[in-house]
Order: structure tokens, then C-alpha cells, then sequence
């Protein structure tokens, strides 16, 4: 049976994983390749980096960082963050990654999953959304619209329509990030993660809100995601990742238990 | 030396990565004489069979991989390179492949839609035979696979190791005498599929054939 992946997610500015709530108030939690590391050892499945801060500030993404985690670890990483065409995500996954993460240039020029998809395989492709929560709101038939920048831009586009786009155009998983839910701690999105997770073929990896394994549990029972991102939990170090996997072993959950 | 076969499907530095990790000198190359040169031979891949298949031709490397097929020297398929070691695969509207193991690729047509394709993630992998690759790793150990598509020996005991997905029970291992060819990425499978990847230069398949 295939297992449900826990992803912890190491959010880089300034090569230091930093924590905030909603992109904001963001404090430094220690060194990626480190954290990475402690977080392989105790059984994640996969792991995420976004250097968050490449974007706005016009530059690259850290491949030194992208070759010192690839040493580190023998699991699959998704990179994300300064991804600015098809020369940056062959240099990311060259550096070691498996898998390149597009949200904000994905919404802007829609056909770079389509190249990115052609030139090294849709498995490689992942499409981040950022959907918030517009109720009532008749342009946006699935009650949610995508975000880009950090929350900081509407698009005008619907969550639904978005994901059912990108696999069209090529990706090979989405990663649904409650603009709602993220850094609260307070649970997943389960009806958003449930919305995008049934209405594409693709896997989905719910993310933002997770606070205990229970989250994590209702996220995969209920909203049919095939894996759950994971950060302030673990980083604050109130849970360990093998803790969490115990847990959701004893509530049933398929959960890769060796490592 | 350790020749990781480069025919430009997909990025191999993890396979590289892996063995760096236990110390083995592995080489990516798609030069034939570093090849033929070999201790062993690693084929990876991911991608589509068809564009793979052309790569392998216009790089000459298909009489170069019968050739050291044919020495018996230790042949280690993954992924896509498993894929392509057998005779046809349903992908990019049907392609003939290297036919080194009788069978064939077929995609997965899940009728559950919680079944998500491409197949990803960690799954239980089942060994069906004791193979020397395959000590020291407990019975329902947990690879990593990425996959659309899965391979078909038609004899059974090409069949090492199983996985269930999508209502389909697929070879998650095969091969014949020096080869062995798993569906998983061992070189993404942590501890374990380190174990295996060690195995691996350590195996002399004349003996234990």
C-alpha cells in the first residue's frame, strides 16, 4: 500500500530556515542543511525548501545550498523560490533536487509547466497554490481564489479551474497552501484540500495549519491529500517527525514506519 | 569502477550522490569503451521510453549494453532503465525496447480516482525470490517510486519483488542472472535502498545464479 508522505518545509531567507504566520514577522530557526538532516534521520519522507525572499529580491536561488542538502539527505526534496525559467530549474535539479516547485511565474507565464514538463518530466514539476477562502463570490465558482506573492496579489483566478489548468499543461503534483490556514496551527483545510485533491488526477500535498498529528490524520482521511507539509510543529520542536508518525500509525493511517 | 550509464533521460546526480555516499567509484558516463570498461554497470532514467530509446541509439550504447549484458558483468535498472531493458512499452503510442527480459510496460488504469498517477511515494515492496540484492532488507520494506507506467516479465521467475498499486500487483524488482532492474529509486530510499545499492557492489552473479 502506498504511503501518505510527511514533508517538512524549510521556508530560507538569508540561508536560515525562518518561521512567520502569513509571510509575516518571519524568526530564524537554524541552518537548512542541519535541520534537513536532523529531519531525514527521524523518518520524513520528503522534504521542501523555499527561499523565500529570492523572488523579491531578483536573485537566484542557493544552489550551494541545493548541493550541500542533496550530500545530506537520500530522500526526494522539492526546491521552490528564484525559479525564473527553464535554465534555474535545470541547475536545481542538477544540484541533486527531484522535484522544482512553481507558483507565483506558474500564474504569470502558464507555459513554463508545459516546457518545464517537456524538458525533464512531469514528476519533476510541482505546481504551489496559495487559494484564499472568497465566499459567495460568483467569479469564483469553488469558493476559493489563488493568491501570488506571498498572499500579497490577487489573480482573479479559481482554485478549481487553476489546478484542473496545470495538470493540462503538465505538472506532476500540487501542493495546496491554505493562505487561510497557513502558520495558524489550528488544522488543515480540509474542505480546500478535499476540493482540489478530488478534482485532479495528480497527487495533492495539503499544507499550512498543521499543528498536531491529528491535523494530519484528518488531513489524509478526510480531504483524500496524498501527503501533508509540516513545519512550525516540528521546528519549535514540540514534535518530532517520528512521533507524529507513531501517532498516525496508531490511528490507522499508512505510514512508512522503517527508515 | 562503477559506470552510471548517461543517455540524457533525467538528472542522475542523485544516483551518483548515493554511491559517493558509500564510497564506491561511480563514474556517469555514455562514452561505450568506459562502459565495456566497467566493474558494473548502473542504467537508470526517468522519463518517456520513446525519446529514451532514441537517446540510446543515436549514443550507440545499444550493442554496448548487450555487450555487457552478454559478460555477465553486474547490471543494476532503474526506473526507466528498467522500463527499456524489456521488450515493448504501451507509452508514447507503443515503442519497441531493448528486449534483454521478455515482457512488456503497461500505465496504470486505476479505477479507484483516489489512486493519483504518476504512482509516488514510498510503498511496500514484497521480495517473491531470495536474491543476494536483497539481504539484509526486512520484507515489506518501503521504497520510493515515481511512475506512470510498470513493467511485465511474462515468466514469473523473473519476478524478484512485488508492489500493489492501483489494483495492479507489478514487478517492483526483476532481472535474469547479472541483471537486476528495480521499478523504485534505491538511490531515494534511504537507509534501505542504500543497503541495496551496496548490495549491489558487492554482488557476483555468477555465483549466486
Amino acid at each position: 500500500m502506498l504511503t501518505r508522505r510527511i514533508i517538512p518545509c524549510l521556508d530560507i531567507h538569508n540561508r536560515k530556515v525562518t518561521k512567520g504566520v502569513k509571510f509575516q514577522n518571519n524568526i530564524e530557526l537554524g541552518d537548512p542543511v542541519e535541520m534537513a538532516a536532523r529531519y531525514y534521520e527521524d523518518g520524513c519522507d520528503e522534504l521542501v525548501f523555499y527561499d523565500i525572499t529570492a523572488s523579491a529580491e531578483r536573485r537566484p536561488i542557493d544552489i550551494e545550498m541545493v548541493r550541500e542538502v542533496a550530500h545530506a539527505v537520500r530522500i526526494p526534496f522539492a526546491v521552490g523560490g528564484g525559479i525564473s525559467g527553464l535554465p534555474d530549474m535545470e541547475r536545481v535539479l542538477l544540484a541533486g533536487a527531484e522535484k522544482i516547485s512553481v507558483n507565483s511565474l506558474a500564474v504569470k507565464t502558464p507555459h513554463i509547466i508545459r516546457e518545464g514538463s517537456r524538458a525533464f518530466g512531469a514528476q519533476c514539476i510541482v505546481l504551489g497554490m496559495d487559494p484564499l477562502a472568497v465566499p459567495n463570490d460568483p467569479r469564483f465558482p469553488s469558493g476559493f481564489e489563488i493568491t501570488v506573492r506571498g498572499f500579497r496579489e490577487h489573480t482573479g483566478i479559481d482554485a478549481v479551474e487553476w489546478a484542473r489548468k496545470a495538470v493540462d499543461l503538465g505538472v506532476g503534483e500540487i501542493v495546496v497552501n491554505s493562505v487561510d490556514a497557513d502558520g495558524t496551527r489550528a488544522g488543515f483545510a480540509i474542505p480546500l484540500t478535499r476540493l482540489i485533491a478530488d478534482a485532479v488526477p495528480v497527487p495533492v500535498v495539503a499544507s499550512g495549519g498543521a499543528g498536531n498529528p491529528q491535523h494530519l490524520a484528518d488531513v489524509f482521511e478526510q480531504a483524500h491529500a496524498d501527503a501533508a507539509i509540516i513545519a512550525g510543529m516540528i521546528h519549535t520542536g514540540e514534535y518530532t517527525v517520528s512521533q507524529i508518525k507513531a501517532d498516525l500509525v496508531k490511528a490507522g493511517i499508512p505510514i512508512r514506519q522503517t527508515w | 569502477m562503477i559506470a552510471i550509464i548517461d543517455y540524457k533521460a533525467g538528472n542522475l546526480t542523485s544516483v551518483k550522490l548515493a554511491f559517493d555516499a558509500l564510497g564506491a567509484d561511480a563514474r556517469i558516463t555514455s562514452d561505450p569503451e568506459v562502459i565495456c570498461n566497467a566493474d558494473r554497470i548502473v542504467f537508470p532514467g526517468v522519463g518517456a521510453a520513446g525519446a529514451a530509446m532514441r537517446n540510446v541509439q543515436d549514443l550507440g550504447l545499444i550493442s554496448t549494453i548487450r555487450n555487457v549484458v552478454e559478460k555477465k558483468i553486474p547490471f543494476l535498472g532503474i526506473c526507466l532503465g528498467t522500463q527499456i531493458i524489456l521488450d515493448h512499452s504501451e507509452e508514447d503510442g507503443g515503442v519497441d525496447t531493448l528486449g534483454l527480459i521478455p515482457g512488456k510496460v503497461i500505465r496504470f488504469q486505476p479505477t479507484d480516482p483516489r489512486d493519483k498517477v504518476p504512482h509516488m511515494g514510498w510503498n511496500r515492496v514484497q521480495a517473491s525470490t531470495r536474491h543476494p540484492l536483497l539481504a539484509n532488507i526486512p520484507d515489506q520494506s518501503e521504497f520510493y517510486f515515481v511512475h506512470s507506467f510498470y513493467p511485465v516479465p511474462d515468466h514469473p521467475e523473473n519476478r524478484f519483488a512485488e508492489t500493489t498499486y492501483a489494483g495492479a500487483t507489478f514487478a517492483a524488482a526483476l532481472g535474469h542472472q547479472n541483471i537486476f532492474a528495480t521499478q523504485f529509486h534505491p538511490e531515494k530510499s534511504g537507509r534501505i535502498g542504500l543497503q541495496l545499492l551496496e548490495n549491489f557492489t558487492k554482488w557476483t552473479p555468477n555465483r549466486s545464479a
